[in-house]
């Protein structure tokens, strides 16, 4: 009984050494280093995104057509990256950076369908194409007819 | 061909930097899914207080390359087609605005994902 409510320790621990461990032990915040490169890469993204824009206006493209179509090569980079396995080594460093931009959205929807094409073309590959792209278009899409449902009865 | 470089390197940073402090400082509940989902929302909302377009109009790719601009393009769609075809407009709308975008991603998605093999 005695024993049993206080248990001699087993390794030869003081709370005050636990505590300097537990500081060495414990990973440094992160989370400047990841702001700034979140923002670097981030950054950088989106002025490729902006090149790719330009290069659509000087072929004579409307300026909203011209994002349409740089928004849509954006995800044909971010794909093919993915599937070569060089946009997962730039996340491993970038986080949100090469999250957010639409190349990341692309990612998310090439990686997981790569990865499970063993189950199958349709359940496999089909199936994990929307594993974040289906919560995404749920949420987006709902959220647009609500703010068109708000908008038909404001004006 | 150089043109609004600089601005849509600033305001795009700016964007990532909003999604990283969210998973950061709420780690681990914020997952990168949820931070695409929140911002897919929370730019069409954004877009249908009209507090997004100023964003395009200053930072150009910066504001419609992060996944905030995906949602802004859904509620401005939801809205001009509203416009025109009243409340039908309301479904159509987004989708149609973002149509290309949509069918680029399941396009070229599908096509990677059978080309490549996962590394490692």
């Amino acid at each position: 009984m005695d024993d049993q409510s206080s248990p001699k320790p087993a390794i030869p621990v003081t709370p005050e050494k636990y505590q300097k461990l537990t500081e060495q032990y414990t990973p440094k915040p992160t989370v400047v280093k990841n702001v700034i490169l979140a923002f670097i890469v981030g950054g950088i993204i989106c002025s490729i995104g902006q090149i790719i824009i330009n290069f659509f206006i000087s072929l004579g493209l409307a300026r909203l057509e011209a994002s349409t179509a740089a928004t849509a090569t954006m995800i044909f980079i971010g794909a093919l990256l993915t599937g070569l396995g060089i946009y997962d080594e730039i996340g491993k460093f970038a986080g949100a950076g090469s999250i957010v931009p639409v190349t990341g959205f692309a990612n998310s929807i090439v990686s997981p369908a790569m990865e499970f094409r063993r189950e199958g073309y349709v359940m496999g590959v089909g199936a994990k194409l929307f594993t974040v792209a289906g919560p995404v278009l749920v949420y987006g899409i709902a959220t647009s007819i609500v703010v068109g449902f708000a908008y038909y009865l404001l004006h | 061909m150089f043109d609004m470089i600089i601005p849509a390197f600033l305001v795009g940073g700016t964007i990532c930097v909003i999604g990283q402090l969210l998973m950061d400082l709420t780690k681990p509940s914020f997952t990168p899914a949820h931070v695409l989902v929140s911002f897919v929302s929370g730019g069409a909302i954004l877009g249908a207080l009209g507090l997004y377009e100023p964003l395009i109009k200053i930072g150009g790719a910066g504001a419609s390359i992060p996944l905030s601009g995906f949602g802004y393009s859904l509620a401005k769609g939801a809205m001009e087609a509203v416009e025109k075809r009243g409340i039908m407009g309301a479904f159509s709308g987004g989708v149609e605005a973002t149509a290309v975008g949509i069918a680029a991603a399941v396009f070229f998605g599908y096509l990677m994902s059978v080309t490549f093999k996962p590394k490692g």
